[in-house]
């Protein structure tokens, strides 16, 4: 069998934890060529990054213990190497990028140094150091090098600082680029540049690249092959293209199916008269304009979707409506009287009527309260909604209602998973038996097939209670089987409104045509042909 | 987080014992925290009957066991640590001294941990003015030398056992509120607090409910090592003879004592610093195993422990 340029083969780790060992990752074996993207992809948990995580003996043992397997390397193995070998391997031959450049730049460097010391770190001298991380930083399109590299991370994009990371990583020209989850945190418009990047610099360099992700558009713009992990366990391998077409597995199948964006668009609701206007809403935070002249409409039971990359003020407009920030002008009626200027007291009985479910559950429950205590806690700060002597029947009704079973009441936050929790403060949200709930990114943070779910949790709870529904979100598929109006927003400015259809397929703006563009489709077909699009587009 | 097994749907609930059973249980797992409770509920036994059962015992003088040595089982129990320089047992007037030692230091601590917390709340959750006067109090009582407030105060009130733990408790406040303060503006800005506001609760309801309990192990933490301060500060202050005066004893008074003749009875001073050092190490532990085990997301690793190892 020919040598493969990194391969990992029958790969088991497992780690020593609270509830006894968990087997993180099980028999995995995978190999990348020269020139090759692999993609592994799954789900929170799967355990997609705990192999490349041994690769760069990144595992801390214990309580992680690599219980079999190898990894070929240079026709050596890896896991049998001493630490100073492997740390000579680690960085100079195999690279890695993380989801989140931030937190692995170091703040009080400037980035030219930073780059500069990976290089020397690996024994290159620093005068050619130096000319090496400006030829990079300029290869990775980043505007001024040369100021650049004087300046520190935080005065970069999220985008530029994966570049920059992308341009630390391959300093030391490696055989091997591992990027785990590398456009995760960024806007789509920005993700699709920073792959577009990578895949440039593969073809220049000839480098294998690993590509950890959980969005199968990621696997369709940039992976030859992909390897699909569920568990713990690789439940299926192939071509990118006919895993996507061909899918063996069920769990491959449902993974695929619960894509967003397939589903049937809404039809509009009949025009009536809205429960909440919203005219002119403005916010600076010092120069910074967050929201300019804001303004829309909500009917009863109707569902808007905001739409908006970071630093759009969606988040911004949200937290205004509820009141968490005050805005410096504007005004919102709600049923004819304005949010913005009720008293305290007046603002507390309306508090009822308008809730919020936040993006990451995990933060957004206190940790140290049962979800029992949770959700009476609803109660106890409105208690004229429910006597005392109900409460344990109704929250074992909500908690149905959301999917989760009555005996949970009396476990905290952190027993539940990503989803579960997210309907915890679902539930949280329906003590109150609002009429309007602004969902704040409320399944950005969760994984594909969990957030269909929770869609469709909210959908139904549309249809049965007729709750109005703001749902804020950076992602156009994800709001369009779920919303009746889409506003899509811009540096605070509203770019365009219209009905789910209206904005999906005739978008008037170029902002919202460049947004749709910018999305990823799961299928790599689609993915080829808009790739094949823009080249056309793009001047030669 | 990444190392607490994710539920599944699936996953079985088991039944919770009940609360009791449970801390008695997380207790027993980690046996410091329990011999450190063990310790300390008979340094609280002490500090009750003590004076009542070896209270003249304690004060007789006898001077023909001046300095006497440990470990001369021949004069009976009390005097198996020795006597000091006028013949007392120490043994007895450690038991003695335990009461006014916990009173002083309890007292102390409690009072400005509570004072100081309060106000650390309100500096933190209430308006930006509000928060910077009570700041700037703080401010001046750091920068006053404690020592010379100490002593100007128990020179007009007269030295007292109240007098004491007043002066001490005023000198430690700042401790508690600045790092009531600085945790409280950064617990504020998390989701959850939103989330309670978007509810309708009540500032009253928020700092008590969700933020409090988020800061109070970090005091408990800062408050049991300054059990130990405090100590040390009164027997500083007995000594310059403002603060616990005899035939009245504490532990920090005997050390003081002790210490012109350490080079030639070391024990004098050595049996009252080692209970010192004992319960305050006691407090820091117990703290600590409460810091794990009233923590719902930190609970498993004591409920772990007992399951393998008891």
């Amino acid at each position: 069998m020919a040598d493969h340029l990194l391969e990992v083969r029958n790969l088991s780790v497992e780690f020593h934890t609270a509830g006894g060992v968990v087997k993180a990752v099980k028999n995995v074996s995978w190999h990348v060529e020269r020139g090759e993207t692999l993609a592994i992809l799954g789900e929170s948990g799967s355990g997609k990054s705990v192999s490349t995580s041994a690769i760069l003996d990144l595992i801390d043992m214990p309580p992680g213990r690599i219980t079999s397997g190898e990894i070929r390397f240079d026709g050596r193995d890896l896991l049998k190497l001493g630490s100073a070998e492997r740390r000579d391997i680690n960085g100079r031959r195999i690279a890695m990028i993380f989801q989140d450049p931030l937190s692995h730049l170091n703040p009080v460097y400037t980035v030219g140094w930073q780059i500069v010391e990976t290089m020397t770190a690996h024994g290159l001298p620093r005068s050619k150091a130096q000319s090496e991380a400006l030829r990079l930083v300029t290869r990775v399109g980043i505007p001024n090098p040369s100021d650049a590299l004087r300046k520190y991370p935080h005065e970069f994009s999220g985008g530029q600082r994966q570049r920059l990371m992308i341009a630390m990583a391959l300093a030391m020209k490696p055989d091997v680029l591992i990027a785990d989850e590398p456009t995760t945190a960024l806007d789509v418009t920005v993700q699709a540049e920073v792959l577009a990047l990578l895949k440039e610099l593969q073809r220049e360099t000839g480098m294998g690249v690993v590509i950890i992700t959980h969005d199968l558009g990621v696997v369709a713009e940039i992976a030859d092959r992909v390897v699909v992990m569920n568990a713990g366990e690789i439940v299926e391998a192939g071509i990118a293209r006919e895993v996507y077409h061909n899918p063996r597995h069920p769990y491959t199948r449902k993974l695929i199916g619960a894509a967003p964006g397939k589903g049937e668009m809404h039809d509009p609701l009949p025009r009536a008269e809205p429960v909440l206007k919203v005219r002119g809403v403005a916010k600076t935070y010092g120069t910074f304009k967050a929201l300019d002249g804001v303004g829309f409409d909500l009917m009863a039971g109707e569902t808007l979707a905001i739409v908006g990359e970071s630093g759009s003020g969606k988040s911004t407009l949200a937290r205004i409506l509820l009141r968490l920030d005050e805005p410096d002008a504007g005004e919102a009626l709600w049923k004819g009287r304005d949010l913005f200027r009720l008293s305290p007291a007046e603002l507390f009985a309306l508090r009822r009527d308008l809730q919020m479910v936040f993006q990451d559950p995990t933060q957004s429950l206190n940790p140290r309260m049962t979800v029992f205590q949770l959700i009476t806690e609803a109660w106890i700060i409105h208690p004229e909604i429910l006597p005392k002597a109900q409460w344990r029947t109704r929250v074992a009704d909500l908690l149905a209602q959301v999917g989760l079973r009555p005996e949970h009441a009396n476990r905290y936050p952190h027993q539940f998973s990503g989803g579960q929790r997210q309907r915890i403060a679902i539930a949280r949200a329906l003590a109150l038996e609002p009429e309007l709930i602004i969902c704040d990114e409320a399944v950005s943070a969760l994984d594909v097939s969990v957030q269909a779910q929770v869609i469709e949790l909210l959908n139904k709870l549309r249809r049965e209670m007729g709750i109005a529904f703001i749902f804020i979100a950076h992602d156009l598929p994800v709001v369009r089987d779920f919303a009746d109006h889409v506003m899509v927003m811009q540096k605070g400015r509203v770019v365009e409104y219209g009905t789910v259809q209206q904005v999906f397929d005739a978008p008037r703006q170029p902002y919202t045509q460049a947004l749709l563009a910018a999305g990823l489709d799961p299928d790599p077909d689609v993915q080829a042909a808009r790739r094949a699009e823009r080249l056309e587009r793009r001047p030669a | 987080m990444s190392n607490v097994p994710a539920m599944t749907e699936a996953t079985p609930l088991p039944d919770e014992p009940s609360a009791l059973r449970r801390f008695l249980r997380m207790l027993w797992a980690d046996k410091f925290a329990l011999a450190a409770l063990i310790f300390l509920v008979v340094v609280v036994l002490m500090a009750l009957l003590g004076p009542v059962l070896l209270g003249d015992v304690a004060q007789k003088q006898n001077l023909r066991g001046r300095n006497a040595p440990p470990f001369e089982w021949d004069r009976g129990w009390l005097w198996w640590m020795g006597a000091d320089s006028l013949g007392r047992p120490l043994l007895a007037r450690i038991i003695v001294a335990a009461r006014n030692t916990m009173t002083v230091a309890a007292g102390a601590v409690i009072f400005s941990a509570l004072i100081g917390t309060t106000l650390g709340l309100i500096a933190g959750y209430a308006s930006r003015r509000v928060g910077e006067a009570i700041m700037r109090v703080a401010d001046v009582i750091m920068s006053f030398p404690s020592l010379l407030l100490a002593v100007i105060v128990l020179y007009i009130l007269g030295p007292s056992v109240t007098n004491v733990v007043i002066v001490l408790a005023i000198t430690r406040i700042p401790v508690y509120l600045r790092t009531t303060r600085a945790e409280v503006l950064e617990i504020r800005e998390r989701m959850f607090v939103s989330a309670a506001r978007v509810m309708g609760a009540s500032p009253r309801r928020i700092v008590l409910r969700h933020i409090l309990p988020v800061v109070l192990p970090t005091l408990m933490t800062i408050a049991t090592l300054d059990f130990a301060y405090v100590m040390l500060a009164e027997s500083a202050l007995s000594f310059l003879g403002i603060g616990i005066q005899p035939p009245e004893i504490t532990w920090g008074l005997m050390i003081a004592q002790g210490k012109e003749h350490l080079t030639r009875a070391w024990w004098l001073s050595f049996w009252p610093g080692l209970a010192i050092i004992l319960t305050t190490l006691s407090l820091n532990l117990l703290s600590n195993w409460m810091r794990i085990a009233l923590d719902p997301t930190q609970r498993w690793r004591l409920e772990m422990r007992g399951r393998s190892h008891g």
